[in-house]
């Protein structure tokens, strides 16, 4: 979230749309019915099913599953043909006004430099011209052709109301209805927010559609405001910290990007990641680079990193492709990986194609399960009747499986999706043998580690100099974790602007990342935390929930990264001058001297107004992007199908066949074949998540299993007419890839839609069940699902997708 | 009446009588006309998480005992933490569920094992699973490390081995996750964030 779950209580409009906040994240959607009860703001949900947020709804518009580009860039098109934007946003503080290299096209549903053979596209057009002066040039009239505003308005022309309609099965004034309410929000002092989920990430267009919400956002000047923002609703309770840690290949903690094979040592690699500034005067906050990366390696090597030796750079590993969970299984379905390690994350039952992952798990050699529960996928070499039909003894993988503690047994900090890190203390011992997950991973490095000491083996070096400080080796300590994570010096740390003057002392925690360097005389774990724990002591352990300026900000409740900020690019919640959009929702101001107000500045204390700093600080632009050439699959989002889609053509471009799905999404080979066509698999699939399950945790809760007990599927009165099924029967449901059974519920809440003039009917399929819990036992519905992802971030294509109903 | 929050507790704690005693300004000794003990009154109150969706709502955890060396704590009761800004006391239907998953029958209690082609588990120590884990980690490692590429650059990567991490895990037992898995060589790593 840009914003945090209370803010929520400042919007004027709130759109729920690739989510399902009421029941998804309860708690949290409360503050969105304070803002109906205390502002009279309006809700707006669209989604295929009428659901629990769309009851309590001002307006509710239906919407086909894997259209909501079409939907979003209509918007687009009626904000900038009626003129319904925030004029002076979009000229300052957007990339509006920057020109565009002339061979930059959009042709038939396909960006300049598509490369069919490899699915990706060359972005030597996708660029700004840049001036004599090494700047990016612009044009402040946004009257040049070339300049993203005019190309952005040509981009979205084509999404009239009619063809959206057309293509998205919601009425023509439903969707112009929605229009004119978003458009109000154009005025300065109104804002809307967005509450989103896995509903928009779970496409093969899934950060495009994320990224069509941002455009309307920046086009309606709701970013930085109270109120506004993008807010991506998250999904475990930790899953911002871990995100931030950055347990995934791409990066290293607080979002460094890994080193590639193309990074050959730590020059190449910081030059490449340190940005020049692309406007005079900009902050161009990502220059500092090696001052986190710097610190990072002195925290994990100590002193053994030295500029002697690149501060240790050769031992980090260089990725030399995708590792993405889909791109792992895919390996180990080649049979590329010999051993596994499932840490609290059951892919049986949440990555797409469940018979591929197994087989791809029956090829390992040895499979580590860590979990406080007995998963799904630790018994994936078990009969479990036609639930999990497999014959253990052709299963060759030796399977541990290891106890691990759960959160009431643990000490830690936990990051919500408004990015706010919270402390919160063990309450009990584990049952049995359990450990905590730190215990764990801490007892298997000290063993390898004196095993490498013992016997030799490959590259020890990272293993005998990687820091281990820790008072109890065998345990950790989180409270030791989270001070290593948020930073110290471990030389005299010097004022910049005084060289005589120490700011922080050896020895002594940071107050935050500006205070990191890039000669080694820092160490930080991770950037983005640093000073969540400083001299003044654990500051996410703060319980001071006081909110003088009624806006829900907390400044003294656990800390929120960036630097205790809680609503990011504030600054762009003032006009250029300084002067807040809206006096009764001021987030910051400038006071003639310095910025201040009810949240951490996002911007430099003293960069008075007439220095034309712009608010978005992490742009080497200054400004938000409207066109963004970074993206895989184009700088503009462009409605795409899903790759099982119902239509035989993508309704904007009928006459291109390499069109219809992301032309840059990522098909691995053999899984072509696996997508179903809608001539054998008619209806439109998506998975969801009920009120009373998480995930696949509460199947083994009790309370839980009593509330929602057996697995069921939804849908409409009108295919249960067609197809004989009445609420109760047995249902058997397929796609090209498995099937499931389940009780099947036929309901009002999910209509049929009209989609380029046919009917286009959907199944709803909740995900929570499987062969191992207290609940009945049920099929995992991810067999069903498509092993194919988003272009950008290979989020599996879960929402939307394509099966058979037929009654048992 | 100077009560502070934790008193006014134990107070209305007490039943009818008492609660309506102290809401008219008696002084909390008056509970002492207690018909029977409220259970949690005496119980320890330690602050947690949801660790469902990420509201991450507060939580107040009730176990058993002080805490003191030779108490065994055991938890008895979790609800709403009132004073957290987010859920204000609230939990949905599935964080008001949060006992059952701490006490679920499929909880797992000690390592376990299934040998290659077996169709059952077998109970080992803590020191066994440790010992045959780093041993298959460090003859794979030692085996398919990449130290040099085609061109001759230093990758150190070790792709044969991957690792999934937990979203449930705080960010304390992540940092140190990583901070392992990197040093390892590993590049096959993810998380719940992708799906």
């Amino acid at each position: 979230m840009t914003n945090h779950w209370v803010d929520l209580k400042n919007s004027d409009l709130v759109i729920v749309m690739g989510g399902n906040a009421a029941e998804a994240h309860p708690c949290g959607f409360k503050w969105v019915i304070e803002a109906k009860k205390d502002r009279k703001a309006k809700l707006i949900v669209v989604d295929p099913r009428f659901t629990r947020s769309a009851a309590v709804s001002d307006f509710y518009a239906p919407i086909r599953a894997g259209s909501d580009i079409a939907f979003l860039g209509g918007v687009i098109n009626y904000l900038l043909s009626k003129d319904k934007i925030h004029h002076e946003y979009v000229k300052n503080y957007t990339n509006a006004a920057f020109l565009i290299d002339e061979g930059f096209k959009f042709d038939d549903g396909l960006f300049s430099g598509y490369n069919a053979e490899k699915r990706s596209y060359g972005k030597d057009t996708w660029k700004y011209q840049m001036g004599k002066d090494g700047f990016a040039m612009v044009d402040p009239t946004l009257e040049s052709p070339n300049c993203v505003f005019q190309l952005m308005k040509k981009h979205y022309s084509r999404y009239t109301p009619e063809l959206v309609s057309r293509t998205t099965g919601t009425p023509q004034d439903a969707f112009l209805k929605i229009c004119e309410m978003m458009a109000e929000t154009s005025a300065p002092d109104k804002t809307m927010t967005i509450c989103y989920a896995l509903g928009w990430t779970e496409h093969s267009v899934g950060s495009q559609n994320i990224r069509t919400m941002a455009l309307i956002q920046l086009l309606l000047g709701n970013m930085g405001m109270a109120g506004g923002g993008i807010n991506a609703l998250r999904g475990h309770a930790n899953v911002q910290g871990i995100t931030d840690m950055c347990l995934y290949s791409e990066v290293l903690p607080g979002y460094l990007s890994a080193p590639t094979d193309a990074d050959v040592d730590r020059k190449t690699y910081l030059e490449k990641r340190t940005p020049k500034p692309l406007r005079p005067n900009q902050m161009n906050f990502p220059q500092n680079f090696p001052k986190w990366f710097t610190s990072l390696q002195k925290a994990w090597y100590g002193a053994a990193a030295t500029d002697k030796n690149d501060y240790g750079y050769d031992w980090l590993p260089k990725k030399d492709g995708a590792y993405d969970v889909m791109a792992i299984f895919e390996r180990m379905h080649q049979g590329k990986m010999n051993g596994f390690f499932c840490q609290g994350f059951n892919p049986l039952a949440s990555v797409a194609n469940k018979k591929k992952v197994g087989d791809a798990l029956a090829k390992l050699k040895f499979l580590v399960v860590i979990d406080p529960l007995a998963t799904d996928t630790s018994e994936f070499w078990k009969p479990h009747g036609e639930f999990n039909e497999v014959d253990p003894t052709k299963v060759q993988t030796e399977v541990f499986r290891l106890p691990a503690n759960l959160f009431a047994e643990e000490t830690a900090s936990f990051t919500n999706s408004g990015r706010v890190i919270q402390w919160h203390w063990k309450a009990a011992d584990g049952p049995g043998e359990s450990k905590s997950d730190i215990e764990i991973m801490a007892a298997l490095f000290l063993k390898l580690k004196a095993m490498y000491a013992k016997d030799g083996g490959k590259l020890p070096e990272p293993i005998m100099n990687l820091t281990w400080p820790y008072r109890i080796p065998g345990k950790p300590s989180p409270q030791e974790l989270l001070m290593e994570i948020s930073g110290k010096a471990l030389g005299d740390v010097f004022d910049p602007k005084d060289k005589t003057k120490v700011i922080v002392k050896a020895g002594e925690q940071v107050a935050g990342f500006a205070q990191l360097r890039d000669d080694g005389s820092t160490s930080c774990g991770n950037w983005i935390y640093g000073g969540c724990w400083s001299q003044a002591g654990n500051l996410t352990a703060r319980r001071d929930n006081s909110d003088p300026s009624g806006l829900g900000q907390t400044l003294n409740w656990g800390f929120s990264w960036p630097a205790n900020r809680r609503i990011l690019y504030n600054r762009a919640s003032c006009d250029v001058s300084g002067k807040p959009w809206d006096a009764k929702r001021a987030v910051i101001k400038w006071t003639g001297t310095a910025w201040g107000g009810n949240d951490v500045p996002d911007m430099r204390p003293d960069a008075a107004p007439e220095e034309n700093v712009m608010p978005f600080i992490m742009t080497p632009e200054g400004v938000a992007r409207l066109f963004a050439p970074a993206m895989a699959d184009g700088p503009f989002p462009e409605h795409y199908e899903p790759f099982e889609t119902p239509l035989d053509k993508n309704p904007f471009h009928p006459g291109n066949p390499k069109a219809v799905s992301n032309p840059a999404a990522r098909v691995y080979k053999g899984d072509m074949e696996t997508f179903g066509k809608a001539k054998d698999f008619p209806y439109v699939a998506t998975t969801y998540r009920l009120v009373e399950h998480f995930h696949f945790w509460t199947k083994h809760s009790k309370i839980n299993a009593v509330l929602q007990p057996d697995q069921f599927v939804e849908i409409g009165e009108e295919l249960a007419k067609d197809k004989g099924i009445a609420t109760g029967d047995k249902v058997k449901v397929r796609s090209n890839r498995g099937f499931i059974k389940a009780v099947a519920v036929v309901t009002k809440r999910i209509k049929t839609l009209t989609v380029d003039g046919k009917k286009v009917h959907t199944v709803g399929i909740p995900i929570h069940w499987g062969f191992k819990g207290v609940t009945k036992p049920g099929f995992i519905t991810n067999t069903l699902t498509p092993f194919v992802g988003d272009a950008n971030c290979q989020t599996p294509e879960f929402k939307a997708f394509l099966v058979n109903i037929e009654k048992i | 009446m100077q009560v502070s929050r934790r008193q006014f507790f134990k107070v209305c704690g007490a039943g009818l009588s008492g609660s309506s005693i102290a809401l008219m300004g008696f002084s909390p000794t008056s509970a002492l006309a207690e018909v029977r003990s409220y259970k949690l009154a005496h119980a320890t109150e330690t602050r947690n998480m949801c660790p469902y969706c990420s509201v991450s709502c507060g939580v107040l955890i009730y176990t058993t005992g002080d805490k003191s060396k030779n108490a065994k704590a055991d938890i008895i009761h979790i609800e709403g933490d009132p004073d957290n800004p987010v859920n204000r006391g609230t939990l949905c239907p599935k964080g008001a569920g949060l006992m059952d998953m701490v006490k679920s029958p499929n909880r797992l209690k000690f390592p376990e094992v299934r040998e290659a082609g077996s169709n059952e588990w077998k109970r080992i120590s803590w020191d066994d699973a440790i010992n045959r884990i780093a041993t298959h980690v460090k003859k794979d490692r030692d085996a398919n490390l990449i130290e040099k590429n085609a061109d001759g650059v230093t990758v150190n990567r070790w792709n044969t081995t991957g690792f999934l991490a937990s979203s449930a895990a705080g960010n304390e037992a992540g940092y140190l996750t990583v901070k392992i898995l990197r040093n390892l060589g590993v590049v096959a790593l993810d998380t719940q964030a992708r799906i």
